[in-house]
This record gives C-alpha cells, sequence and structure tokens, in this order.
C-alpha cells in the first residue's frame, strides 16, 4: 500500500509467479491485450489436470486434496510526464496441490503441466505432509464443505480493461499527466494496475469451481516543487483500487461527491482529479504546519478505509488471534476470551462492522474462496461489541462453527492459501447526516481525505496515520489547509471515540490492492466501505523535522 | 529440474538470440527451486515447496522495444516467443529514454551457491525445525517461525555478446517465542547461503531468553532516548534510506538529498564520520549479484563514508544525460532489470562497517538507555526529511549504568535515519539480516513518540 510506484511495480508482479524479476526489463509491449484475446483455458481441461492431482495423493493416503489451477494475467502501464515509462504484461499459469496427510498440511506447486507432473507433484505434497506430520501436535481439523459440482462465478463487469487498446488506456493516463502539468504540477507518476484471476478449484469435496475475477487501479503521485526552499509536497491519487473493469474510468459523473475537495467512489476520473491534486500539491507547500494537540477528526471513507483495515479487519482475523502469524504479521488484543464475554466495547455502540465477500465492485467479490466455500457476508462488530472472526476451514471448528467464512485466499498458484482479509465495512449511520453537516458541529478538527502514511504494532493497539489532504476546522467552518499532520490513538479508545457517522448516501469503498501477510509474503485485494465519521479529541502531531 | 547449468542455460539463451531479427535482443532465462516450513503454536502451520523456470526476451527496433515471456522450451515455443517480442516492438511508440543494449562485461565472481542448501530436503527443514521447537516446547514457551530455503539461478544474453550466469542458494531463518501468558516474546533471525552456516537451535535460545525476560514490561514515558539498535532493528531503517538515494529524483529536487536553491547535498556530511554504508558484491558473507540493471557489472560502490554523501543511485539512462559514466556509479533504482538472481535494484545488500565490540559491551558504556531487538511496521512519514514512524517489538529493555534492569513496553517511534545516523555513539559487531550487513549502535536522542501496549 506504499504510494512509491517503484515499490507499488514490484509487489504488483511479485504476484506474477515465474515470471518475476523478467516482468520488470524496461519494455512497450501489447502482451497483454494478446493474452486478453486468448481464450481461457478450458475447464474440462484443467479438470483432467486437478483429477490427476486428487487421486494421486488420494492413492498415497491424503484424506483431503485441493488443486488450484491459475491462470493470472497482471499489466501495468506507467507514465510520467508526457512520456511512457513502461507498459509491462505477465501471464503466469501453474498449479498448486494442497494436501491433509496423517493430520498435517503438505503443498506442492509447479509450472509444467500435465497429468504426470501433476500427479508427480501430488506424490510430493502427500509426502511433505508425512513428514511435517512428525511435528505436529494435534491433527489439523477441517470444516466440512459440500462438494458443489461444477459451477462458475466471474466478476460483473461491462468492459474488460485487459481488452481496451493500450493506446486508449496509455492516452488517458498521459491527459491526466496534461492536465496535472497544466495546473502547476513539476512532477506527476501515473499507473494503471490491471489483474485477472483466471482460477480453477478442484477438491475431494467434489468441487469444480472455475473463477473469472478481474480488478483494476488507476492511481498517481503529483509533486509540487519550491526549488527557493528545498521544499516539495506530493498528493496522491483519491481514486480506490475496484474489483470492476474500464467501466470505473468511464462511466461519467455517476461516483463524483463534491464538497471541501471532490471525492470518487464507484467511478474514477483521474484527469480532474490530476488537476485538482497539482492545485491541492501547490497549496500544501504554503499550508498552515498544524499545532500538536487534540481535535476531533473528521474522516473521508477515502482515508477511514485505511484506518479501519489496520485496526479492525485486521486485529479480527482469527490465524492472527491463534497465533499463526506470530512470527510476522503479527497477534490481535482481540482475543478469544474478549468474544467469549460477549461484551468486549471494541467501539461506541454507534460502530457496527460486518465482514462480507460479495458486495458488487469491491475487490473482496468472489463466488467462493480458494477452499471452496461459497461467499457470505456476516457480522464482526455488533453495537460496539465484538462478535465473531474471520476464519478458514481449519479455524471453524475453534469458534466452535462448522463451515468456513470463505476467507481463503493464495496470491498465485505457487503460494499455498490461507486465512485472508474479506471486505471489513463501517455501517453508515441510521440517522440522516452528510459530512457538511457533520463539519459544521465540529469546533475544533480536522477534516482528513485519502490515504497516507500508516502504521500499527503487531497487536493492533497503538497507530499512526496520515493522510493527503488536511483541513482544518474552527467553528464548524473549513478554515483552511494544515500540513505535517498525522494522528495517533488506540484501536479500542479510537472507535469508543467514534460519536457519528454519516448516512448511507455518504456510503463508499476504500481499497488496497497490496495487503501484505503470511511468509512467504503473499499480497491479497481488499476493500472497506465507509461514510465519513466524526472521533473526538484524538491526539494530533506535527511531523515537521529539520535535517 | 528448474536448476540448468550454464551450458543448458546458454544454449537456450543462444538458441534465442539466432531467432531475432531485431536489432537489437536481450534474453533473461531464471529458475528455482524453493521449499519452506512455517511453523505456529509448536507446530507445523503449512509448509511447500515450488519449482519454476522462465524465459523474458526483450526485441528491440531503434526505440521501439517489445517484452514477451514463456515457460515452454521446445524450438516451435522458443520462436513464437521471439516473434511475439518483435511485432510488439514494431508496433510501440518510440521510448524517448531508450537506451542501446550493455556490450560484453566483466563480472566478478561471487560465491553464492552451496550445495548444502540447494540440495536439502523436506527432512532436513523438519530437523532444522524441530530443534527450534524443542527449545520453545523444554520451556514451555510457544513459537512461531520460518525456514526458507532457495536455489536459483539467473542468466542473461544480448545481441551485443553479453552474457552472464549466476547460481545462488539462501536459507532463511526466523523465530518468535511467546510466553504461554502471551506477556513476554523475543524474536531471533538469521540468513546464509551456506544451510551449514544455519544454527536454529542458537538463535531460538536467543529468542526464547528475550521472551522469558520481557515479561512484566514496565512503562515509561515517552521522549528522547539514547537506544541500542540490534542490527535487526536498524537494518530496515538504514535500507530504507538507500533506497530514497535517487539520483534522477534528488537532481529533480525531490528527496532528502535535494537541497534548496537547487542542486543536491551529496558531498555533504550528513551524519557521524564513523559512518561507512557501502555495497560489495565480492564480500564473503554477503556474496552480491553479478549484474546489475541490463546486465551492467556490479561493483563495490560507497554511498555513505565518513559521514559523506558519495554517491547516489542512478539508472543506465540518467547516468547517460547527466554525463556520468555507467561504469563509474551504482546502478538502481529506475529500470530495473534484476541481478543475477539476488540483490536486484541498487545492487545486493547494504554493509555498513561495524567494530569488534560486543553487543554486551556496548550495553555496559550506556548510562541510560533503552535497548530495542527490532522494529516493525516502520512506514515513511514525510520524504522530506526521510522521517518514519514504527514500533519497537519482541524484546525492549531498559539499560541502567550499562546493565540491562527491566524489560519496558514497547513505544512507537517518529525518528529519521539521517537524524539517527548524525546521532551515532558507538558502533558494535556486524550481523546479516535480510540480506544485509549492519552492526549493532548506540545513537543518541531516539524519539519514542508514545507507547504500545502489545507483546
Amino acid at each position: 500500500m506504499s504510494s512509491n510506484s517503484l515499490i507499488l511495480r514490484r509487489e504488483f508482479f511479485s504476484r506474477a509467479g515465474a515470471a518475476t524479476g523478467l516482468a520488470l526489463l524496461p519494455s512497450w509491449t501489447r502482451a497483454a491485450e494478446k493474452l486478453a484475446a486468448t481464450a481461457p483455458i478450458p475447464a474440462a481441461t484443467k479438470r483432467i489436470l486437478a483429477d490427476a492431482a486428487l487421486n494421486a495423493a488420494t492413492k498415497r493416503g491424503a484424506t483431503y486434496v485441493d488443486v488450484r489451477i491459475g491462470r493470472y494475467l497482471n499489466q501495468s502501464i506507467s507514465t510520467r510526464e508526457m512520456q511512457v515509462q513502461s507498459v509491462a504484461g505477465t501471464e503466469s499459469y501453474g498449479a498448486g496441490i494442497r494436501v491433509l496427510a496423517d493430520g498435517a498440511w503438505g503443498f506442492m506447486a509447479l509450472d509444467q503441466l500435465s497429468v504426470d507432473a501433476m500427479a508427480r507433484a501430488a506424490f510430493e505434497a502427500v509426502a511433505i505432509a508425512k513428514a511435517n506430520a512428525r511435528l505436529q501436535t494435534e491433527p489439523v481439523i477441517l470444516a466440512p464443505q459440500k462438494g458443489l459440482g461444477e459451477v462458475s462465478w466471474k466478476t460483473p463487469l461491462r468492459q474488460n480493461a485487459f481488452a481496451v487498446p493500450l493506446a486508449a488506456k496509455v492516452d488517458y493516463l498521459l491527459a491526466a499527466n496534461r492536465a496535472a502539468l497544466e495546473a502547476g504540477a513539476n512532477f506527476i507518476s501515473t499507473s494503471l494496475f490491471q489483474i485477472n484471476e483466471q482460477k480453477y478449484f478442484a477438491s475431494t469435496d467434489g468441487s469444480y469451481i472455475d473463477q473469472d475475477i478481474h480488478r483494476l487501479w488507476p492511481t498517481f503521485t503529483v509533486t509540487a516543487t519550491d526549488p527557493k526552499t528545498g521544499r516539495f509536497q506530493t498528493r496522491d491519487s483519491l481514486s480506490s483500487p475496484s474489483g470492476r473493469g474500464y467501466e470505473y474510468l468511464t462511466s461519467g459523473a455517476a461516483g463524483v461527491r463534491l464538497g471541501p475537495t471532490t471525492r470518487y467512489f464507484d467511478t474514477y476520473n483521474m484527469i480532474e482529479d490530476a488537476a485538482a491534486a497539482a492545485r491541492q500539491a501547490r497549496e500544501k507547500l504554503s499550508a498552515k504546519p498544524v499545532v500538536a494537540g487534540q481535535y476531533d477528526l473528521v474522516l473521508d471513507p477515502t482515508h477511514l478505509g485505511l484506518t479501519i483495515h489496520e485496526s479492525v479487519g485486521h486485529a479480527t482475523e482469527l490465524d492472527r488471534v491463534l497465533g499463526y502469524e506470530a512470527n510476522y504479521a503479527g497477534t490481535s488484543f482481540a482475543t478469544l476470551d474478549k468474544w467469549r464475554a460477549k461484551n468486549f466495547q471494541y467501539g461506541s455502540p454507534l460502530v457496527n462492522f460486518t465482514a462480507d465477500r460479495t458486495a458488487p465492485g469491491t475487490l473482496g467479490a468472489v463466488g467462493y474462496d480458494d477452499e471452496g466455500v461459497p461467499a457470505k457476508r456476516w457480522p464482526l462488530i455488533t453495537d460496539g461489541i465484538l462478535v465473531d472472526y474471520q476464519k478458514t476451514r481449519d479455524q471453524a471448528h475453534i469458534c466452535g462453527q462448522q463451515a468456513g467464512d470463505g476467507c481463503s485466499y493464495a496470491s498465485s498458484w505457487s503460494e499455498v492459501q490461507f486465512q485472508r482479509m474479506p471486505n471489513v465495512s463501517l455501517a453508515p449511520g441510521k440517522t440522516p447526516l452528510t459530512p457538511l453537516e457533520l463539519i459544521k458541529q465540529v469546533e475544533r478538527g480536522i477534516y482528513i481525505v485519502g490515504r497516507g502514511s500508516f502504521s500499527i504494532d503487531q497487536q493492533r493497539y497503538n497507530f499512526q496515520f496520515g493522510g493527503q489532504l488536511f483541513y482544518e476546522i474552527k467553528n464548524g467552518e473549513i478554515v483552511g489547509m494544515l500540513r505535517d499532520v498525522s494522528y495517533q490513538s488506540n484501536t479500542q479508545e479510537f472507535w469508543n471515540s467514534c460519536v457519528a457517522i454519516c448516512d448511507e448516501r455518504d456510503f463508499g469503498h476504500f481499497g488496497s490492492f497490496f495487503d501484505g501477510k503470511g511468509q512467504p509474503s503473499q499480497v491479497s485485494a481488499v476493500s472497506h466501505g465507509s461514510s465519513t465519521t466524526r472521533f473526538n479529541k484524538v491526539n494530533v502531531l506535527n511531523t515537521a523535522r529539520k535535517i | 529440474m528448474s536448476l540448468l547449468t550454464e551450458a543448458e542455460a546458454r544454449n537456450i539463451l543462444q538458441k534465442v538470440l539466432a531467432l531475432s531479427k531485431a536489432d537489437e535482443c536481450s534474453v533473461g532465462l531464471s529458475g528455482a527451486r524453493r521449499g519452506n516450513v512455517r511453523f505456529a503454536r509448536n507446530a507445523v502451520s503449512t509448509s511447500g515447496g515450488s519449482d519454476t523456470l522462465s524465459l523474458g526476451i526483450t526485441a528491440s527496433f531503434g526505440p521501439k522495444s517489445g517484452f514477451a515471456t514463456i515457460n515452454e522450451f521446445d524450438d516451435a515455443s522458443l520462436a513464437r516467443a521471439v516473434r511475439s517480442a518483435e511485432e510488439l516492438a514494431r508496433l510501440s511508440p518510440d521510448d524517448p529514454e531508450h537506451i542501446e543494449v550493455a556490450g560484453p562485461q566483466k563480472y566478478l565472481e561471487p560465491v553464492s551457491f552451496f550445495q548444502s542448501t540447494a540440495s536439502l530436503t523436506q527432512q532436513d527443514r523438519v530437523n532444522a525445525t524441530a530443534a527450534s521447537l524443542k527449545i520453545c516446547r523444554d520451556q514451555k514457551l510457544t513459537a512461531a517461525g520460518y525456514l526458507a530455503d532457495g536455489a536459483t539461478f539467473s542468466s542473461i544474453a544480448n545481441s551485443r555478446g553479453l552474457f552472464g550466469y549466476q547460481r545462488s542458494t539462501q536459507v532463511d531463518f526466523t523465530v518468535t517465542a511467546r510466553t504461554e501468558d502471551g506477556r513476554g516474546s523475543g524474536y531471533g533471525i538469521a540468513d546464509f547461503d551456506d544451510f551449514k552456516q544455519l544454527d536454529t537451535a542458537a538463535i531460538t535460545q536467543v529468542a526464547a531468553r528475550k521472551s522469558v525476560l520481557s515479561q512484566g514490561a514496565r512503562a515509561i514515558e515517552p521522549g528522547k532516548y539514547t537506544v541500542i539498535l540490534e542490527p535487526a532493528a536498524a537494518a530496515t531503517l538504514i535500507g530504507n534510506m538507500r533506497f530514497a538515494m535517487n539520483a534522477r529524483s534528488t537532481d529533480e529536487g525531490r528527496t532528502f538529498l535535494s537541497k534548496a536553491g537547487g542542486g543536491t547535498r551529496v558531498g555533504e556530511k550528513l551524519m557521524d564520520e564513523r559512518v561507512h554504508i557501502y555495497t560489495d558484491p565480492m564480500n564473503a558473507q554477503l556474496p552480491g549479484a553479478k549484474w546489475s540493471a541490463g546486465g551492467t557489472a556490479q561493483k563495490r560502490h560507497d554511498l555513505i563514508e565518513g559521514g559523506v554523501v558519495r554517491n547516489v543511485l542512478y539508472s543506465r539512462y540518467w547516468a547517460r544525460k547527466q554525463g556520468l559514466s555507467e561504469d563509474k556509479v551504482p546502478l538502481g533504482g529506475g529500470g530495473g532489470g534484476g541481478g543475477g538472481g539476488r540483490g536486484g535494484e541498487g545492487g545486493g545488500g547494504l554493509i555498513m562497517d561495524g567494530t569488534n565490540t560486543s553487543l554486551e559491551d556496548l550495553i555496559k558504556g550506556v548510562k541510560r538507555g533503552v535497548l530495542v531487538t527490532n522494529l516493525w511496521y516502520i512506514r515513511a512519514v514525510d520524504p522530506q526529511t526521510l522521517l518514519y514512524t514504527g514500533l519497537t517489538r519482541d524484546g525492549t529493555f531498559y539499560v541502567e549504568n550499562g546493565e540491562i534492569k527491566y524489560p519496558v513496553k514497547n513505544f512507537r517511534f517518529n525518528e529519521s535515519p539521517v537524524i539517527m545516523l548524525n546521532n551515532l555513539e558507538a558502533l558494535g559487531r556486524q550481523t546479516r539480516v535480510n540480506n544485509n550487513l549492519i552492526p549493532s549502535m548506540v545513537i543518541r536522542d531516539f524519539t519514542f513518540s508514545s507507547l504500545s501496549d502489545a507483546v
């Protein structure tokens, strides 16, 4: 989730499995256009390959087997100022075989797919599981999942981004660059990331699931410099990555929300936003430094999504709670005893969070997860109280439940699937309230828009967030822009300081393409919906330094 | 199967080059065989392997380039991939920053491949994991960790006669030991190219000891403290600084090295004179990649020497545009191209010189301070000053009069590595951490801005 475009490209192509490393060769290519034109591999072909692995592993003693045959297409276009920097397209095709044998998991991935190779890899996966079983203290307990037969699911999109001519996409990015430069930017880098996961899942439960999943993220960073002082300021795009096709960029003003600054949901206009960013980056150069202290914060959904992601999304992942991520991503303060008590006040009574893998247009929307469980929607926090977690099939029994939540995901066929975050969203307020009405109620506060710096501890207590745009609120009015703003808080304290949430008219989704977790680290894409929300008396820092 | 020999790789690359009709063609071929064991709650959680091989072709007609990848290696498939790259190149617009491919290079020969790692079996991984788990189980601690190894090769060739081949191995081990009540947590980390050097039990002992010692942490006031940063704690901040040392962005006035009134701060002393940070592919503890962007030979380069900024990282294009010889400047930070299977951007791992002083002796020299095992969730706050925020983790202790007195609650910090390395008090021994060689260090006035309840 970094704003650095090089990091973004690296993370993006780290999804590409075997093609990693080669993808960064400087290139201009229409490979992805051609890939999109290539018909997906027929389900019948994949079924033959999958059955070879299912049968081979079962024969060697596996009690459960799943096979994921994936064809992952990535395309990124990067430009700066009036030139194209790179267009890179990758295709990654291979299979991952996961087996349960002697009560332990084993996994093997391969990229040279044939019936024989699938069987050999399945044998190897069973051998790995049996070797691991030696260290097992308790066998894996897998929640049942009824076989679904042959089913399929596709992202409901109107225009496949891969099929849009590259020239049109490049022209669009360059038009945004031109708009920013004309509006006073010194530099602009734009990127368009496109993902198509063609995933086939088969398991010994009797499921054969074919899915075609599409995601898109247009983004930019505008820089304004002041050579006299040597100072510079940036303003990143206010877009959100989306589980949509290219229509996200071509559907007009449907998702535009006017206000102190224009915000975008459901649709995006990069050209307009780039011009606004150029003006705002320059305005930030002369903005007033914030005076550190306590402020009431009014947080826009383009900003609040990241705070939700870190302080609620990750904290309610059951694998963290149980300690499976203790060596890397961390554990969670939202422990089982707090859940069992049924009275842990995670937030104020206004606060309701839902986990969801079904909302159209979101990054988390799928038909089925990577262990064959149908997508669903369920509450995590109700009236401020912690009521549930996010679970995979091998964790459900810990909460006394009989099914996975549809939260299993692997970023590539070459990686083992594990528990990943669904969309976790804050329900809109029930009382009619708009952002402007909300701002009018604030005496001394800061209105924050867009994602900025973000950091949280390994148990999800202490966090610090920046943003893109900070507006000072005095006596119900926005009086100007502030700079050097970060806020620090504690998760429980913060959500209990939530005093007002705008209604459903303001509800919109923020998204992240690069949620990192696991060893080896895997990225996953997730959305977080919210309406503009007010938090009282939050500690704000001034982050300016001199070197 | 995927670890081709030099002759096998050369054979495929030459076949591809012979098929090319473009003005220029460059080809990269790489393969990897990897395995891992992940454990948590004192048992294996996930574990697996992968075996991959892939080829990438860049064809250019003048300033127009096309790129194609393939992972099938019969003659017909190779020919198809070459035609595909060429067809794409013809369709492409001119790239105003196009640079011709590099000519033949004379590469250094770092020893980066060890059979002990390449021939690891799952049983070896399980045995190494078992040694770690035993220590934690015996002390009633809960272990979570990760053991990952890989043997890779990378090969590159182009139509100007450049050819390179490098095999590498690496093994990484990390472990977090936690007390059963969750009140204590300790961390251990190591990475090597040679599996024989990895002692999972010894690393786990360190983590276990810290876990036990860190129970019952006291809260002390946030503020400016002298800190003793262990190598794992210092490595990320210093690595991030290197990443920000980009020549083009600096010249454009948008890094911490851009100067008021124009120009750059390269050549200025920004840090304590004992600070020496550099890259060296021939370092025996940290053998690097043979080549960087576009196949150009890797060399030793100083980044900070005597506290003075000596170099920033160039792309081949930007070096040429600035009238600099690409043989004389460190390459990285633009364009990319992948190193010889390791390192990559910026030329392999980062090395910071240390001293022979042990961590214990560093602690003895501190009157009042905080010992930091590791830092976590480090993110940029302000690129202007390279201010980062993050938190201490898995073993934070109060030190008084040269002794560890008691564990303290974790802190959030807001600090810049530039300020930090200017406030250097003392340096200790180097350790290899995440492919960097970094010493322990004592820093005065390190800024802790709040407390965290996390253990």
